[in-house]
């Protein structure tokens, strides 16, 4: 198989000022952030979720719960993607009653894996509000799903791949585009 | 799924690894995911059994698929219809997921051939019992870290014993030693092949074992007399303190349950390995979740 043309669409400075940025806006939005919680969904939305919580930390002295995510038994296409998905942790020992939750992910596409999401957070309690924040909107939405924080919008072809790597589970910070 | 014996190393490590995922959902407030919505399971046992049957409605129940149950006391068998009529005429129905325990292995296979659903096997005569060895080889390997190059000793009636057969061809796969103990009556003589050890003195046989399975003594399985008294079994071959003392300190005690105490193991020594028999049951729920995912998300059997 041959590569297929990439392109960067952010380089790792541009991801950390993003996410400064991020970090930032959560802040002016919750003010004091004692009823705020982060959740990360697998894999890289774990990832970012750490290094805001790091970044909301240096900035205010607070240190946010985290939880972790995996949505795999709330998905809505199990049949279809084969006998053996990889399902890793979940982790959420908070309690989400009243609370705010702020759900992190790298990409949003479909907005089939917030809906995923969604239905699991609810599972583990009552938040008084969900908020969605992503490094990457990319289109092509399938669900009415948006997102309250967006580090960067960027059009797409439909089929065309974007792919968020992370230092910490792919060596390198980067967004590339793959065009099929 | 059928038996352990065609099951690949692959799948039971992967089994182990969604069992692992399994155990923390019956921790949450609501014990409870979609992932078989809209499935139907039939458990379908032509023998008695609570504990399986609950572990495995539990399980369905858990992952959000429909469960009936269907029992052969109760049902058209007792006017006389036949296994594979009673099956065909569920498979009318579109079920999923066939739970199926029977008192031999040819009805098993014979019932694969007439529905499209997949088939657990929840016991098959003297054959297999699959989810109880991956019951157990999970507990082993979350007790010890994993199931290789162990010592496991089996004890008790494993003529006929299902969960010892799946149990050798499970540990084995993991380059585990079996060694079996029990009356001689009860070891078949020619099953001593690769990887396997027979042993009739249980003093003797205690002493290098990392994992110590107790079989129960199945009375309703035996049609002649195996061996003389319950006394004279447990004797020779119940868990007692003194036994137990030459085993190493660390040896994990497993029993399938349900245990009967002073015949395969002394009642005494019940703070010492109740916990983990007990844990069995937990991880038994979990296990059966991970196999009833594996098969509720693909078309065929495993």
């Amino acid at each position: 198989m041959t590569a297929l043309p990439r392109s960067c669409l952010l380089t790792k400075e541009e991801i950390a000022k993003t996410l400064y940025r991020l970090a930032c806006e959560v802040v002016e939005q919750h003010g004091k952030l004692n009823e705020v919680v982060l959740i990360g969904i697998h894999t890289r939305g774990v990832h970012l979720a750490r290094r805001l919580r790091a970044l909301i930390r240096e900035r205010e002295g607070i240190q946010l719960p985290l939880g972790i995510l995996d949505i795999t038994f709330y998905r809505d296409d199990l049949t279809a993607i084969g006998p053996k998905p990889v399902v890793r942790e979940t982790k959420v020992d908070f309690d989400l009653q009243g609370k705010t939750v702020i759900l992190v992910d790298d990409v949003l596409f479909t907005g089939r894996t917030v809906r995923a999401a969604l239905d699991e957070i609810i599972d583990f309690g009552r938040p008084q509000r969900i908020e969605l924040l992503v490094l990457v909107d990319r289109g092509h939405r399938e669900l009415p799903v948006k997102a309250d924080y967006v580090g960067k919008n960027i059009p797409t072809q439909r089929n065309a791949v974007v792919e968020v790597r992370v230092q910490e589970h792919d060596g390198a910070d980067e967004v590339i585009l793959k065009k099929r | 799924m059928l038996g352990i014996k065609a099951l690949p190393r692959e799948e039971i490590e992967a089994i182990f690894s969604l069992a692992k995922s399994f155990q923390e959902i019956s921790t949450r407030e609501v014990k409870k995911v979609p992932a078989l919505r809209g499935k139907t399971l039939i458990n379908l046992f032509f023998e008695n059994s609570t504990r399986t049957r609950t572990s495995f409605e539990l399980a369905a129940k858990r992952l959000s698929a429909d469960v009936v149950n269907f029992s052969a006391s109760s049902s058209s068998l007792a006017k006389g219809e036949t296994i594979i009529d009673t099956v065909k005429n569920l498979e009318a129905y579109h079920p999923d997921i066939f739970v199926i325990r029977v008192g031999s292995s040819a009805a098993l296979y014979a019932l694969t051939q007439h529905t499209e659903a997949s088939i657990v096997n929840a016991g098959d005569g003297r054959n297999e019992h699959p989810t109880q060895a991956l019951l157990d080889m999970f507990t082993v390997s979350q007790q010890l870290g994993s199931c290789e190059k162990l010592k496991v000793l089996i004890v008790g009636d494993i003529l006929h014993s299902r969960v010892a057969r799946s149990n050798m061809f499970g540990f084995r796969k993991f380059a585990s030693q079996i060694i079996l103990c029990g009356p001689p009556s009860l070891v078949p003589f020619d099953c001593a092949e690769e990887g396997i050890r027979v042993e009739y003195d249980l003093d003797a046989a205690v002493e290098s074992a990392d994992v110590i399975i107790m079989l129960r003594v199945q009375q309703e399985r035996q049609t002649s007399a195996f061996f003389p008294s319950l006394r004279e079994y447990s004797k020779n071959y119940a868990l007692t303190p003194r036994r137990l003392a030459r085993a190493r300190k660390d040896a994990l005690v497993l029993h399938p349950g349900p245990v009967n105490w002073d015949v395969e193991i002394h009642s005494s020594l019940k703070w010492r390995v109740h916990p983990l028999i007990l844990k069995q049951a937990e991880n038994g729920l979990a296990v059966r979740m991970a196999v009833l995912f594996s098969v509720g998300t693909k078309k065929r059997t495993l």
